[in-house]
């Protein structure tokens, strides 16, 4: 039986998946013993089935995050956390910074939309659309918000991190790391 | 130029390394450093803004804004807290009508939390600018706000005197010494005055530190080196000074001990840091002591004087040809890390109380660069003691490797809270039991950077082979929670940390968030294991003292307390959090867009929750 794996981007930038696809011609012999079910990398909006594999990348901002998220847990039997955003939220969690401000949200809101240099909005209109998700009142990682099993540092982690680990996990055996794979300087 | 800033610069002659007191200066006379006046003693002192600024942020006793004429400093230890302090503070925000953190809009009161001021023994107290008031209820604090109020004098608030030297002229204060048992070392009556440093005077200097080295001493300010090999290594370095610093910064909370050596044991001290100069070669000494203990200031400065008057400090002292030997005593300004002794120099140099990278070991390169010894103050006081008793009689006292007696300093839940002199080598219980607690169920022994024990580890001696401490011995009572204490230690030491190091910075900041989570009964056991892991971290991984001792009550009661950590944990059977609340966190979300949540309001979308 091939194991199924799913991955997603939440609160992330989809650079731990790009990073993911350097593992190069070795998808080849990854979809020999496994195959993906919901992921970007085919489209897949929805788990058709159980899976063995969930692949996190990214923390909670919004809503529609934590959901997937939650979903992820549902549906997969182990899950790793991968890269910064996702085992500490990364960039998106500098704005927990202005946590103790009077109005927090608002003030991100208002900065990002209207106050910051870089903005150009002649309306002035923060986006509400109601297909818009909710954002949360701070950035959460995703083991505040469901149980992580495991955690891949990096920004991002490197193909081969990821292809050991992968390979590891669908073998069922500790990951080989070596300290060149796992070092941030 | 205010005539205050110029006064104070004059008064240091403009000396770098005395910042820390011409700042002390100016914040006394003005009741702030603004600004404007740090550009003016930056000016006057030849140096950036920047510089003071630093200082001014980094001790908790310079603010930018006015503080009030009298400052009022609620201890916020863990043993006032339990004594009641909220009561007492909020007596005192009523009559002052002022809130906790403020200073009145006539700019005559603040009000506000310190940490531990050294007084546990007689809590909840309080700093009134540099006077104590000790065992407040409600109704004395009370007393002392109209008294205030009505003339915003501290003269008047002297209702009791203390006990022993505290009631002299120069101390003239209400603190109480509650001296329980005296030992056979430092407190016992009739110590023959300066009996130790005339047998060392009489010595070559080797064989002074031979007797040191042999009578087995070591530091009683927490890490327990050897005070003979310190000097040892001072004394071997080649330098044109060397300096003899004494630790009177006694932050850790709970200790209180230095505390009654300075004001009972005081020229015993300054003889063992005369003899300690012999020894090593030094010509200069500091006494670093704490800004809490202020008001010891008049004593100990009268005490220098007779010294000196005595021959006993100074050129050719107690005859010897040739020997000088003098102190100035350096007065901190609010910060816990300074007791460490990098900190410590780094504060006496002028400087934020940061600690400095090692080696070099003080020992090598200390103050501005020269070999230095840092020291306890009952340390010294015990090296003035062997010189005149000898290491064999030292050594024959207390445990193999740890020699002699201890300063316990007792607080918490107990009839008897003060010092107790005991032999190295004593049973918690023992100590729990002369005390008079009488339904002991934690005991913090070593402050927050010591271990947290339970009734199963009462049987443990107190000694560097088993259970260390720099002195205090926390006793409290089965009606207190373990993870209240925890949780309050390392809002300590978040508060304490300098900021240096990551590790410490955030790391004791993510502990107290999970030890929260676990308080509220929100947590896994994967909680535990990531305290256990994070704590190691932060203790490999950190650049001094603090950081290396700060996770200690978080494994400490971990290991302790296996059944209360047990009932406040609980299996995750959804994998989901049980400490992320989706509810709360979109509350603010709904209130700005004005909108339902279309996944977790159930009235608007079909949930598929
Ligand atoms: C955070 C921190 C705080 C300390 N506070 C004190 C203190 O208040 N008093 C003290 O004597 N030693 C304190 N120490 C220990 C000193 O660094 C140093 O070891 C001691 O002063 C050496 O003297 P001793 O050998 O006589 O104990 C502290 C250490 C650390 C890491
Ligand atoms: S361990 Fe903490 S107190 Fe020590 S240097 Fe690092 S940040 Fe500062």
């Amino acid at each position: 039986m091939k194991k199924k794996i799913a991955t997603v981007s939440l609160a992330g930038c989809f650079g731990c998946h790009m990073s993911l696809l350097d593992i190069d011609e070795r998808i080849l012999d990854l979809l020999k013993v496994a195959e993906f079910d919901k992921t970007p990398l085919n489209d897949l909006k929805k788990f058709t089935t159980r899976c063995d594999i969930g692949l996190v990348e990214g923390g909670c901002c919004n809503e529609e995050n934590v959901h997937t998220l939650q979903e992820f847990r549902k549906n997969c039997d182990v899950l790793v956390a991968v890269g910064a955003c996702a085992i500490m939220g990364g960039l998106p969690v500098m704005r927990n910074a202005i946590m103790n401000a009077v109005d927090p949200l608002r003030e991100c809101l208002e900065e990002a939309y209207m106050n910051s240099s870089s903005v150009y909005n002649s309306t002035n209109d923060i986006p509400n659309d109601p297909a818009l998700p909710l954002i949360l009142d701070k950035v959460y990682n995703c083991s505040e918000v469901v149980k992580i099993d495991y955690q891949i540092p990096g920004c991002p982690p490197s193909g081969d991190t990821l292809w050991q680990t992968l390979n590891a996990l669908i073998r069922g055996v500790p990951a080989d790391l070596p300290y060149e794979l796992i070092r941030y300087d | 130029m205010n005539p205050v800033v110029y006064k104070a610069c004059r008064d240091f002659d403009y000396d770098g390394t005395r910042v820390l007191d011409i700042l002390r200066e100016v914040q006394s006379g003005l009741g702030c450093i603004s600004g404007e006046t740090m550009e003016m003693l930056a000016k006057e002192l030849s140096t950036h803004r920047v510089e003071i600024e630093g200082l001014v942020s980094f001790y908790s006793f310079f603010s930018e804004k006015p503080k009030g004429k009298i400052a009022i400093r609620l201890c916020d230890d863990i043993i006032d807290r339990f004594a009641g302090v909220s009561k007492v503070a909020k007596v005192f925000s009523d009559e002052l009508g002022i809130e906790m953190g403020k200073t009145s809009p006539d700019g005559i009161f603040s009000l506000e939390y310190t940490p531990c001021i050294g007084m546990s023994d007689q809590a909840p107290s309080a700093l009134i600018n540099q006077t104590v008031v000790t065992k407040l209820t409600p109704q004395s604090a009370r007393t002392i706000a109209r008294k205030l109020k009505k003339n915003p004098e501290t003269s008047e608030l002297l209702t009791r005197k203390g006990d022993g030297n505290n009631a002299c002229l120069q101390i003239n204060a209400m603190v109480k010494n509650n001296i329980r048992v005296r030992g056979e070392v430092l407190l016992c009556e009739g110590i023959p005055a300066e009996a130790g440093l005339k047998k060392a005077l009489k010595r070559k200097e080797d064989a002074v530190i031979q007797e040191i080295r042999a009578s087995g001493l070591r530091g009683r300010g927490g890490a327990g080196f050897s005070t003979g090999l310190k000097w040892d290594l001072a004394r071997r370095e080649t330098a044109r000074e060397r300096y003899v610093i004494c630790n009177a910064d006694e932050g850790e909370p709970g200790t209180f001990k230095d505390r009654v050596l300075l004001t009972e044991r005081t020229d015993l001290m300054f003889e063992g840091m005369t003899i300690a100069a012999r020894a090593i070669g030094s010509r200069k000494g500091i006494l670093y002591v704490r800004a809490e203990y202020t008001y010891l200031l008049p004593y100990l400065e009268h005490v220098l004087k007779k010294r000196r008057k005595r021959g006993l400090l100074g050129r050719n002292i107690a005859g010897k040809k040739g020997f000088a030997f003098d102190i100035r005593i350096q007065l901190g300004a609010g910060a816990y890390i300074c007791g460490e002794e990098s900190s410590l120099i780094s504060s006496c140099e002028g400087l934020r109380g940061e600690p400095k990278n090692r080696p070099p070991f003080p020992a090598e390169k200390g103050f501005l660069g020269y070999p230095t010894i840092v020291n306890n103050v009952e340390t010294f006081c015990c090296a003035a003691r062997i010189l005149d008793g000898g290491a064999p009689w030292f050594a024959g006292i207390g445990t193999d490797e740890s020699a002699g007696t201890k300063l316990l300093s007792v607080a918490g839940d107990c009839a008897r809270p003060g010092i107790y002199e005991v032999p190295f080598g004593i049973e918690v219980s023992e100590v729990l039991d002369m005390a008079g607690a009488d339904d002991p169920a934690i005991v913090q022994i070593g402050g927050a950077s010591g271990d947290m024990i339970g009734r199963t580890a009462f049987h443990k001696k107190i000694c560097y082979e088993d259970l260390p401490t720099g002195g205090s011995f926390m006793t409290f009572n089965s009606t207190r929670n373990v993870l209240g204490i925890v949780d309050y230690f390392l809002e300590f030491f978040i508060h304490e940390s300098c900021g240096y190091c990551t590790p410490c910075r955030v790391g004791n900041v993510f502990l107290r968030e999970r030890i929260q989570k676990i308080k509220s009964g929100l947590a896994e056991e994967a909680d535990l294991h990531y305290l256990i892991e994070l704590s190691n971290t932060i203790m490999m991984t950190s650049r001094c003292g603090l950081g290396h001792t700060s996770p200690r009550p978080v494994l400490s009661s971990i290991a302790h307390f296996p059944i209360v950590y047990a009932s406040l944990t609980r299996e995750l059977t959804d994998g989901r959090q049980a400490s992320f609340d989706i509810q709360k966190a979109l509350e603010e979300s709904r209130r700005i867009a004005k909108r339902q949540s279309m996944i977790y309001d159930p009235i608007y979308g079909e949930s598929t929750d």
